[in-house]
């Protein structure tokens, strides 16, 4: 019965926002860590998104979640322990207002999955009353 | 008698069918609205509630004479109304062509259509049982 698939569906797009967020509170958690379990600074993580059949429709699934690659930060601090030969220190290539974005996008997509499968339930719901 | 009830309630069936079936994509268009590629899809209600309550479906069969040919199955169909794909009227960067707020309107406009076909099918339900008081 479709209107019971929407629960898996909403529930895949939740959890995929979810961990959305996850990653996006990694990310300003770790906006200035010069070093990590590697040994290198740390790197802005990313997840990416892919559609997947759930029942007759498409959910949503996490694929991977993936590092940037975009340039580290080069600061000037000679008294830095991390700093190079040249007294640079390359600090996390997080950028704060893209995660900032990231965060609202991720929280609002979540709400409208929300919203979806509240509805669904209410439709469920008044389905049950038919006949009374 | 049979018959004839179910007659009279097949109309609003097929249609709450129809109408939760709608709804299924629609949840797919929200929960992919941040999905890379991803295309928008939907179906032509009125279309697809006339050719249900016909019995036929749009798609004409091919005819076969061997089996390895292909059955002319063009996608995915709901009820026999094929999926469309939504016009879309600013796509973004990465392909994906899902409007949140059509969706939301869209959405919101299904459920209450669906609320309005179960009102309508128990009303129905409650004149026939006033039919059968004695």
């Amino acid at each position: 019965m479709s209107l019971f698939n929407i629960f898996n569906i909403a529930g895949s797009g939740m959890a995929a926002q979810s961990q959305r967020l996850n990653v996006v509170a990694s990310n300003l958690a770790n906006a200035d860590s010069t070093t990590s379990a590697n040994g290198k600074p740390y790197r802005a993580k990313e997840v990416v998104f892919s559609a997947t059949p759930v029942g007759e429709a498409q959910g949503v699934k996490v694929l991977g979640v993936t590092e940037s690659t975009a340039p580290m930060k080069m600061v000037y601090e000679p008294s830095h322990p991390m700093a190079d030969a040249k007294g640079y220190v390359s600090m996390p290539n997080v950028n704060v207002v893209d995660e900032m974005v990231n965060m609202i996008s991720a929280s609002r997509s979540y709400q409208n999955n929300v919203d979806m499968l509240n509805t669904s339930k209410t439709l469920l719901l008044k389905t049950l009353t038919i006949g009374q | 008698m049979i018959n004839k009830l179910d007659e009279a309630l097949r109309f609003h069936q097929v249609a709450l069918s129809l109408r939760s079936a709608r709804q299924e994509l629609l949840a797919s268009n929200i929960a992919n609205a941040d999905t890379p590629g991803y295309k928008a899809r939907d179906i032509d209600f009125s279309s697809a509630l006339q050719n249900a309550m016909a019995g036929s479906t749009e798609k004409l069969p091919m005819a076969t004479s061997s089996s390895a040919h292909l059955d002319g199955n063009t996608g995915s169909s709901v009820m026999g109304a094929p999926v469309l794909y939504r016009r879309p009227d600013q796509p973004s960067a990465d392909g994906n062509t899902v409007n949140m707020d059509v969706e939301r309107a869209q959405s919101a406009d299904n459920a209450l259509r669906y609320e309005a076909g179960i009102k309508f099918l128990s009303d129905d339900l409650k004149d026939m049982l006033a039919a059968l008081q004695p």
